[in-house]
Parts: structure tokens; C-alpha cells; sequence
């Protein structure tokens, strides 16, 4: 059975702003009557995700896919890209400025968060290139 | 315990959701940080918090809480209770400082978890 794809823009440049896409996400997939566990999951994928395009890469897109036994959610942009993954993945590290903190974000926790409520979580980037974080949520 | 409890243990104003203070809530969580309150999916039905903006409004919704209190006094402009009105989340400004209102709150039988 072909899968639901669902798109979402994030628009950068607004950290005030962001979380909408993560809203709508959420609010489709209470639509589709999905496990409350799993949308608290994806939401949270998600949320997160769209913090970090906002404060790193000026926006970009996320990419939905709904299949039978599991939910895809790809985080594109084209932002500077992450130098070191390895060193982004370490809780607590962070290169965000006092604009995300003041939010209560630009911890080094995003990342971290997004591969704990996930099943599988790869990373693409490429330095002034971009970045496709894809993050699998089984059902 | 019944969010009608906790605003009067708090001492806290109601700004938006006064019709749902019968929902009950058995635990929550106490952060500025948002990212650490996403750290840990529980069944935390109230976030306090000294941050205001509307961060905080949507990380309770990807959490599925049902209240969140803003301590210190501190009080969200329209725009932030209106967000959390769309949502259904229940809003309070409580005039204890964080620490105060996370105590009261545990020696009523509230947790973390």
C-alpha cells in the first residue's frame, strides 16, 4: 500500500514562531486515530527538528511518510551544515546562541532528544551544503 | 489531583481554561529548559515554568499536558493564553517562586513520574 506523505514548510528566521509545522504534523496524525504513544513521539521528532532548522538553518522542510508499521519523518535544509556529527550528537553540546536559549532551547539536547524517541535516526550533512536528519518511528 | 486543587495549593489565577478545572493531573514537571522537558515523556499533565513565551505552550501541547502554571508572578501576554486556549491547555500564574510551588505541590502527592 503506498504510504501518506505529508509536507510541511518551516519557515526560518522566526523562533517565536516555530513549532507550527510540528502542530499541524500532530494534528494530522490525531486525524489518522494513531497510537496517542506514537503521535507524542513523532510530535516531539519533529518539534525538535524544527527548532534546530530554525535556529541553524533558516528554515527548510519536513517530509512525512505514514506506512502500515511505521512513520518516516525527514528534516531537509539547506543550512551550513554539521561539521562534526559526532560532537553535535553529545548531550549538552551546542553551538545555538542566546536567542534559542532564551527560549528554553540551545542545550544540546535536541539531537539527543530526537534519536532517543526515535527507532533508527540518520544524519546526511555536507558543510555549506545542508542537512536531512531521518528519523524512523515504528508502530 | 484535580487542577481546581492545584490552583488553590499554588495560590494561582486562572487566565484561560477556568470551565476544565475538574480534569486531574498525577504528576509534572518543573523546567526553563523545554528541551529538557521533552528528555522525558511520562505522563506529566502540568509543566511549571518561569519562561514565558509561546515555546513553552507549544512544547506542553507535543506533551500532551493538560496545564501549565507560570511561576514567579510571572503572566504570558494574549497572544501566548490564546495559544494555549486553541489547544485546550489550561493556563495559571502562580505568585510562588519555582522551587516553592514544585514542594508544595510533591507534599500533596503530586511526582515527577
Amino acid at each position: 500500500m503506498e504510504p501518506i506523505r505529508l509536507n510541511f514548510p518551516v519557515e526560518g528566521g522566526d523562533l517565536i514562531g516555530a513549532g507550527e509545522a510540528s502542530s499541524k504534523m500532530k494534528l494530522a496524525l490525531k486525524k489518522l486515530d494513531l497510537p496517542p504513544e506514537v503521535i507524542r513521539r513523532c510530535s516531539i521528532c519533529m518539534y525538535e527538528g524544527e527548532i534546530n532548522m530554525v535556529i541553524h538553518a533558516d528554515g527548510g522542510r519536513a517530509e512525512v511518510e505514514i506506512h502500515m508499521d511505521h512513520i518516516t519523518i525527514r528534516m531537509v535544509d539547506s543550512g551550513p551544515g554539521i561539521p562534526n556529527v559526532e560532537q553535535a550528537m553529545e548531550p549538552g553540546f551546542s553551538t545555538a546562541g542566546d536567542v534559542a536559549r532564551d527560549l528554553g532551547f540551545g542545550a544540546g539536547m535536541g539531537l539527543p532528544n530526537m534519536r532517543r524517541y526515535s527507532d533508527e535516526m540518520t544524519i546526511d550533512t555536507a558543510v555549506g551544503v545542508g542537512t536531512t536528519v531521518t528519523m524512523r518511528i515504528n508502530l | 489531583m484535580k487542577l481546581r486543587e492545584i490552583r488553590d495549593i499554588l495560590n494561582a489565577t486562572v487566565l484561560w481554561g477556568e470551565d476544565r478545572l475538574d480534569t486531574e493531573v498525577r504528576s509534572a514537571c518543573g523546567s526553563d529548559f523545554m528541551s529538557d522537558v521533552l528528555a522525558y515523556v511520562k505522563d506529566q499533565g502540568l509543566l511549571l515554568t518561569g519562561l514565558v513565551n509561546p515555546q513553552v505552550i507549544r512544547t506542553a501541547d507535543m506533551m500532551d499536558m493538560k496545564c501549565v502554571v507560570f511561576v514567579r508572578g510571572k503572566c504570558p501576554d494574549q497572544a501566548i493564553v490564546d495559544l494555549a486556549a486553541e489547544r485546550g491547555i489550561v493556563v495559571m500564574t502562580s505568585p510562588q517562586r519555582m522551587y516553592t510551588a514544585c514542594g508544595l505541590l510533591y507534599a500533596s502527592g503530586i511526582r515527577g513520574e
